[in-house]
């Protein structure tokens, strides 16, 4: 499991309104297509120096693919990184903080202590 | 050598420009007492006539990143752009720019090297709104030059809080043997209890009044060796998944100076958070 890769893929996405609303639209799509083109660019480098290891597990896949917040909260993924792109992508479709709320009920079930997130 | 004009230690909430901009049915019910405390705040600063300011605070992410994190860093830069897409996109914060002290910067990082501290350095940074905030609330004109203190409160591993304590009374100790005649304000923005996507989050309150209740008597009576008593890594957790944020309180209660207690004391209860706003004046209050 790389939580480092969770977070690198809610981390390129969120910064990139196109890439916001693409994952909005189609999740499914981006995954993949992030996976294959993103997941192993080194930030901040030239595109040919490419790392050569990283790849999701199948369970983050379908977390990512599921926009499943919930999920994402137990595998360690960075609660902000998960909590900013999520409202950039569903706050629009609800009421004043009605998204954030939600958000926060359907993790009723999570106590303390909670999953590590470092990386 | 330099004065230091002022300490002030603040909450910085990202939603506070909407409120204070907001009209109509859009401006939030509270807008008007939170507006009310910031305009008492921000004359705190004022009446401190610095010429430059020393700002401590947290990249959210936005420039330092997992494959190159700092534990501490020093912005040294003729300018700062500030606030990034995704801080527009949420909290409606302005594009802006700030001048940078590259003087006071340089001596930052020579004087915190030799002091013990292996600061990470920039030379172009982009600051978000861990620096912005109280630029908006304190000195909204934006005019004087600043120098940027990052730390990180956000990915683990983190330095300890006795870190963070021992940075701020080292940044105090530099700023006032600089060999310069301008006063400086240095100014520090953190968390109270807070929790940012987990169960706890966008409650009536803060997570945990208890413990905001108590990190504002720490901060206020300067009472270092009680809040570094209770207070470390594994504690922050409790009162929600982002007060490690509160460590930056901690490294302004260093730069006060242990004991000291607050010129000034204000905070104000909002859903999800609490506000808290002290500062300090180590030469006295100014009249």
């Amino acid at each position: 499991m790389s939580k480092y890769l969770l977070d690198k893929f809610l981390y390129t996405v969120d910064r990139d309104p196109e890439l916001v609303e693409r994952y909005r639209s189609d999740p499914a799509g981006t995954v993949q297509w992030w996976e294959r083109e993103v997941a192993n660019t080194v930030l901040n480098c030239h595109a040919a120096e490419k790392s050569t290891w990283l790849a999701f597990t199948e369970d983050e896949r379908r977390a990512l693919r599921e926009h499943d917040h919930v999920t994402l909260f137990r595998m360690g993924a960075h609660p902000f990184l998960t909590l900013t792109l999520f409202i950039a992508m569903f706050e629009r479709d609800h009421g004043p903080l009605e998204y954030q709320i939600g958000y926060a009920r359907a993790m009723d079930h999570i106590t303390l202590p909670y999953p590590d997130i470092a990386t | 050598m330099a004065t230091v004009a002022a300490v002030i230690a603040s909450t910085h909430h990202p939603f506070y420009y909407r409120a204070s901009t907001s009209a109509g049915p859009d401006r939030p019910p509270f807008a008007d007492e939170w507006v009310a405390k910031i305009e008492a705040f921000r004359q705190t600063l004022t009446r401190a006539e610095p010429d430059v300011l020393v700002m401590v605070g947290s990249d959210h992410f936005h420039q330092l990143w997992l494959d190159n994190m700092p534990q501490f860093l020093v912005g040294k830069a003729p300018f700062f752009d500030a606030n990034w897409y995704n801080e527009e996109r949420e909290f409606g914060l302005p594009r802006m720019r700030l001048a940078g002290d590259e003087d006071l910067a340089a001596y930052l990082l020579r004087e915190g090297l030799d002091a013990g501290f292996d600061l990470a350095f920039s030379n172009e940074l982009r600051i978000d709104h861990s620096v912005t905030c109280p630029i908006i609330t304190l000195r909204p004109q934006a005019d004087l030059p600043i120098v940027p203190v990052y730390t990180n409160i956000f990915a683990p591993p983190m330095p300890r809080p006795s870190r963070f304590v021992e940075l701020g009374r080292a940044l105090r100790r530099m700023v006032e043997a600089w060999p310069s005649d301008k006063r400086v304000a240095i100014i520090g923005t953190g968390h109270l209890s807070l929790e940012l996507g987990g169960p706890r989050q966008f409650g009536p309150h803060g997570p945990d009044p208890e413990f905001d209740r108590k990190a504002v008597g720490w901060i206020a009576n300067g009472d270092v060796d009680g809040c570094l008593a209770e207070v470390t890594l594994d504690s922050l957790h409790a009162p929600g998944n982002a007060t490690h944020g509160f460590m930056d309180f901690m490294l302004m209660m260093g730069a006060a100076g242990d004991g000291a207690k607050a010129d000034y004391t204000d905070s104000l209860d909002l859903f999800h958070t609490m506000e808290a706003y002290f500062t300090w004046y180590p030469e006295g209050a100014p009249s």
